[in-house]
């Protein structure tokens, strides 16, 4: 199978690698896929207080089309609001990495991967939220778009 | 000297046309390119010759009492299916079962699944973690109803040479016929088909330096006689065993391949030991987590076939893509199913993933071999450090203890 020069691209020169702080309040990691399957996906975004995406970084077990919809995916976080992101279809990966139909279950996992990290980062703001209006309800202004 | 990219270390699936051997080819396709079948006139008796000289060299080199039981076929698939095929039709008053493994090629277990559909019964035998077949296996299978067993000299993936001496005593003693499928094995390890008391063998050109559409079904013709139901109705060419005109360049190419099999492949072999090693050691020196799968001790020489915890075939080839080799995970296939090689051996589904298997033979080197290594060790590396597993497996966390979401 011959491989797109962006999905080439991307696995060999992933943008973004790396962790950030799990425990960061602002921080929403998004774990998805399973080792036995052949693919695992983890991204994770920072969230700005005003609700902008400054920061997403992935790791991925997985062939180099899974590589490359997860490094696109971080580049297409940075600066989204995360209602944006949200908005982010795997069907666009698809068509910005020309991924044959066996591949299209790579962009599904980076579809899955985004949301699940804008899920657990919504919790964390939940739970700071109940935690937060127990003190002062007047500082709950780290409203999350919904 | 620079190396000469791509690498091919992949000689499992085929191996290029020795320069001798196309040589032999050459004049049979255009000065002396007579059809074996005329025999009314010398264009029709100089390709017979050269067909038959073909058929005795393929014969030595596998120890086989006479040219007449070879049978020569468009290659392993089409012989396996002659084989089992037409053994079943022959034999099927006398018993319908038939006796074989879960590791051989999809050209054995496909055949066997057609005749299951047909009222045959057949039993796959499971292999060890060691990818090896147990001969006991093999006896406790055996019912008075079993006209068959399908054991293959080597394995294809994880190059794991199968015991078929002890297998053919068992059979002998039975009175079951044995068929192998020898393709991997042929010229790589020894093979003798009355020393093994195997009564069939495919083979095939194209995984011995010869070309590729030309195979052979060994068909014994004493002790026991074997029969068969020709699979294609024709010219009754082959003793009637299988009908279409011979392909002669291809078949005097098979016979050089056979005859330069059986002088150089033992010095061959120790050779492609000494490489296969020096690939393993290396690259199991420099890297943590990484598994050999299959026995060692009982392997193709030319074959190795690594398990790279936390980073998956498919991206690991991608990264290496200047050396052809293959994997058994799921991506290369397109069922999205990891190896059943592998699975059969016990190894779970991650690590059958992050299997790649490399293939010597006869054309590779020691500086390729050290290429390899090097390139091998420098991408997993690279690799782990953008895999959540190794990141995970680094934490001290146990990746079976984390529910994963399978999808």
């Amino acid at each position: 199978m011959a491989y797109s020069e962006k999905v080439i691209d991307h696995a060999e020169n992933p943008r973004n690698v790396g962790t950030l702080d799990k425990e960061d309040p602002n921080v929403g990691t998004g774990l998805v896929g399973a080792p036995a399957c052949g693919d695992v996906m983890r991204l994770q975004i920072r969230v700005s207080d005003d609700g902008v995406i400054e920061d997403a970084k992935f790791k991925t077990f997985g062939c180099g089309s899974a590589i490359a919809s997860s490094s696109l995916a971080t580049e297409w976080l940075k600066g989204k609001t995360v209602a944006e992101a949200e908005a982010i279809k795997n069907s666009a990966i698809v068509e910005e990495l020309n991924l044959p139909p066996v591949k299209i279950h790579c962009s599904v996992l980076a579809e899955d991967a985004i949301k699940s990290a804008i899920d657990d980062y919504r919790k964390k703001q939940e739970a700071r939220r109940i935690a937060g209006s127990t003190i002062t309800t007047a500082t709950s202004a780290t409203a999350v778009p919904s | 000297m620079a190396i000469q990219l791509p690498i091919f270390m992949d000689y499992h699936s085929t191996t290029p046309v020795d320069p001798r051997v196309l040589e032999e080819m050459l004049p049979y396709f255009t000065t002396t390119f007579g059809n074996a079948a005329s025999r009314s006139h010398v264009f029709g008796w100089k390709a017979e010759e050269a067909v038959e000289h073909a058929r005795e060299r393929v014969a030595k080199l596998i120890g086989a009492q006479s040219e007449k039981e070879i049978v020569l076929t468009s290659g392993a698939t089409e012989s396996d299916n002659l084989a089992i095929k037409g053994v079943a039709e022959f034999y099927k008053e006398k018993g319908n079962h038939i006796v074989t493994t879960v590791i051989e090629h999809k050209a054995i277990l496909d055949t066997c699944k057609r005749l299951e559909k047909e009222g045959f019964t057949v039993t796959y035998l499971g292999v060890g973690k060691d990818g090896l077949v147990d001969p006991d296996d093999v006896k406790k299978s055996i019912t008075d109803k079993t006209i068959l067993v399908s054991v293959m000299l080597a394995n294809n993936e994880v190059g794991t040479i199968q015991p078929l001496e002890a297998i053919g005593k068992i059979t002998r003693e039975r009175g079951v016929l044995l068929h192998t499928d020898a393709v991997q094995g042929i010229g790589k390890t020894p093979f003798d088909v009355d020393k093994m008391c195997v009564d069939l063998a495919s083979l095939t050109a194209h995984k011995m330096y010869g070309p590729k559409g030309v195979g052979a079904l060994y068909v014994r013709r004493s002790k026991p006689r074997v029969r068969l139901v020709a699979q294609m109705d024709g010219g009754g060419h082959e003793r009637g065993m299988r009908s279409g005109t011979l392909n002669v360049p291809g078949i005097v190419g098979f016979g050089k391949a056979s005859e330069i099999m059986r002088l150089e492949g033992n010095e061959e072999a120790a050779r492609l030991l000494n490489l296969r090693e020096r690939l393993r050691t290396k690259i199991m020196a420099s890297l943590e987590e990484v598994y050999v799968n299959g026995s060692l001790d009982h392997r193709l020489p030319g074959n190795l076939n690594l398990s790279f915890a936390f980073v998956e075939g498919e991206g690991l080839m991608m990264a290496i893509k200047d050396v052809a080799v293959s994997s058994g995970s799921a991506c290369t296939s397109s069922s999205l199913e990891p190896s059943y090689v592998l699975r059969a051996m016990g190894l779970g589904d991650e690590l059958a993933h992050s299997s790649i298997r490399f293939g010597l033979g006869r054309f590779t080197t020691e500086e390729e071999v050290d290429y390899v290594a090097d390139l091998m060790v420098r991408k997993v590396t690279r690799l782990r450090e953008l895999s959540p597993l190794y990141e995970m497996h680094k934490e001290g966390i146990d990746l079976n203890s984390v529910q994963w979401a399978a999808h």
